[in-house]
């Protein structure tokens, strides 16, 4: 078992001539920080991936439409998408849980739904996976259930236990290393999950849905938790979801899926405070601060009116987000906009702000040309009477 | 209740759990492995080979049907082949284990069917083979519910073991039948049904309590 040996401590590719998938090396890229400044390389890429399933009454559904996407070495992808938008078959496709009808998709240089079983069964150690329902044994305690995939490995029981402690120590677990998951919280066995998913050293983390089943505050702890993987140890991380709060927290880019299309996607900061697609706004509108107030909302029309008042939406961005705007459009322009709501928000670290303003439909273009000149976002929402 | 009658009732109850036990184990050891593969051999499952399940599946169900007493005469020559004679506790043992084997089946495919999907999934996705699912999944996470199905095996096993008295297999059904139908000793009828009655519930609450015992769904106080 010298084999397991090395590839639990990580670093080194076994030599096991028997086995050339064992030559893969298991180790994070990434171990020093010199190493995490080499340009990111994509780790995962999909290029051009259909995947239609045999549908029910004959009907073929197609889930996925030659998507692309590529998730750089080290980064923290969200994919977001409403339930149905193709976001679980996409996230399947990387491990192979699902074969692309048509396409490729290549994981660490290795084309996942052309690999024969065994060696596709090898690649997934070095791809962790954790669950919306944590897909814990029962059976098993906290510990035995970490122990699993090293025991599936064929690592020897020393090195298990060794690995195991690591792990319960790097999710914060040692002390529940014996409970069954019947006596743990949702948070303790998510954390379970991503111990068990890191046990083989994968280079890519898959995350699918992994915080829904959680209340916000158990999210909240369970996402500074990748984050903090994703630091200390170079993980590239892939995460699927359908809440806001998980892209805007936690990742750093994000790719916006609709129909088995990714309509849209780059850096986090971008896309959500210059959003370009439908789908994308509607995910911002979610959002508290977001959206308008009740009473401005039900008395909107898309048609001005005279003596009517027109609704904009600003936002500030970065340096921007501190400037005082609205002063300057009343001193300069002579023009009082009327502050309908308003917030000021953090996207992957960076404050952004909203703002919802009245104001007079006879000044609006004066008004949009005003703020457009002092580099802020603006769009007109309607009028109201 | 004389001396002899009670050696009697020792001696037949000794045949009855004999009888049942290496029927049992018997059984087991082929009704497992059939009923794993009968859970994991559907379309898209583990072991995918729709035809073969369903040619199992017709085997087991017909075998199922077959009325034990009528099982126990059609087989009389594989009985003979097998353990030498038709007669006595040892021939019992071949009809007892074949009716037992695909009940067994089905009960262990009943409670490996039981197992949540997202397991094999998680299983999968972290490079288990299907003979790893089965060995360090499957089978570990259906055990609760696969010793509630031995321990009805045995119980209806106990049930069959008093039929083939009837054709001579000993136990206490044919001390039933002897002594208490053909020689008119009602109290020796009743001996009988008390013993079984006895063997069913320590049996049954023996499973009970090492199902319970087994299953970590449900937390203990």
């Amino acid at each position: 078992m010298e084999n397991a040996i090395s590839h639990v401590s990580g670093r080194h590719p076994t030599t096991d001539p028997e086995d050339e998938f064992m030559n893969v090396p298991l180790g994070y890229i990434g171990d020093t920080p010199s190493q995490r400044l080499i340009p990111a390389q994509p780790i995962v890429r999909l290029e051009k991936v259909s995947k239609v399933f045999p549908g029910r009454d004959g009907q073929p559904v197609t889930a996925l439409r030659e998507t692309d996407l590529a998730v750089p070495q080290g980064s923290i992808l969200g994919v977001i998408g409403r339930s149905g938008a193709g976001k679980s078959t996409l996230i399947r496709l990387v491990n192979g849980l699902e074969k692309p009808s048509s396409g490729k998709v290549i994981v660490d240089g290795a084309d996942i739904a052309a690999l024969p079983e065994a060696a596709l069964r090898h690649a997934r150690r070095s791809i962790g996976m954790i669950f919306q329902h944590f897909n814990l044994l029962s059976s098993r305690t906290a510990a035995q259930n970490i122990a699993l995939p090293l025991e599936v490995a064929g690592f020897d029981k020393a090195e298990i236990r060794t690995r195991v402690e690591e792990l319960l120590a790097l999710v914060g677990l040692s002390d529940k290393r014996n409970r069954y998951p019947s006596e743990l919280s949702g948070g303790q066995k998510q954390r379970v999950g991503i111990a068990r998913a890191l046990a083989t050293k994968p280079k890519v983390l898959l995350s699918d849905e992994a915080t829904s089943a959680l209340d916000p505050e158990t999210t909240r702890s369970i996402l500074d938790l990748l984050a903090r993987i994703n630091d200390e140890l170079g993980l590239t991380i892939l995460l699927i979801t359908h809440e806001m709060a998980v892209i805007r927290n936690i990742a750093r880019e994000v790719a916006v899926i609709e129909g088995g299309r990714i309509v849209e996607q780059g850096d986090v900061f971008e896309v959500f405070t210059r959003p370009q697609h439908e789908v994308t706004r509607s995910f911002l509108a979610d959002e508290s601060g977001r959206a308008l107030p009740p009473y401005v909302a039900s008395r909107l029309r898309s048609e001005a009116t005279p003596g009517s008042q027109a609704v904009i939406r600003i936002g500030f961005r970065g340096p921007h987000a501190t400037d005082p705007v609205l002063a300057r459009l009343a001193r300069d322009l002579n023009i009082e906009a009327n502050i309908l709501s308003g917030s000021v928000d953090e996207i992957a670290g960076r404050p952004f702000g909203t703002l919802v303003v009245g104001v007079p439909e006879t000044s609006v273009s004066t008004t949009l040309d005003f703020l457009k000149k002092h580099g802020l976002d603006t769009e007109v929402l309607g009028y109201v009477a | 209740m004389s001396p002899e009658m009670i050696n009697l009732i020792a001696a037949s109850t000794g045949e009855t759990l004999y009888m049942v036990a290496v029927s049992a184990l018997i059984a087991t050891l082929f009704g497992l492995p059939l009923g794993v593969f009968l859970a994991t051999s559907a379309k898209g499952e583990l072991f995918a080979a729709p035809w073969i399940n369903r040619v199992l599946g017709v085997i087991v169900n017909a075998t199922r049907s077959t009325p034990f007493i009528i099982l126990v005469v059609a087989i009389i020559p594989f009985t003979r082949l097998i353990a030498g004679t038709s007669i006595g506790t040892n021939a019992a043992i071949v009809p007892l284990t074949i009716a037992a084997t695909p009940f067994i089946a089905r009960l262990i495919e009943g409670a490996i069917r039981e197992v949540d999907q997202g397991l094999i999934e998680a299983a999968r996705a972290f490079g288990a083979s299907p003979l790893q699912i089965v060995l360090k999944v499957l089978i570990p996470e259906a055990l609760p519910g696969i010793v509630l199905g031995l321990t009805l095996a045995i119980v209806s096993l106990l049930g069959f073991s008093a039929m083939v008295g009837a054709v001579g297999g000993g136990g206490l059904g044919d001390l039933g039948i002897r002594y208490g139908y053909q020689r008119f000793m009602p109290e020796m009828m009743l001996a009988v049904v008390v013993v079984l009655i006895v063997l069913v519930q320590a049996v049954q609450s023996i499973g009970d309590r090492l199902a319970r015992h087994l299953n970590k769904r449900i937390r203990h106080a």
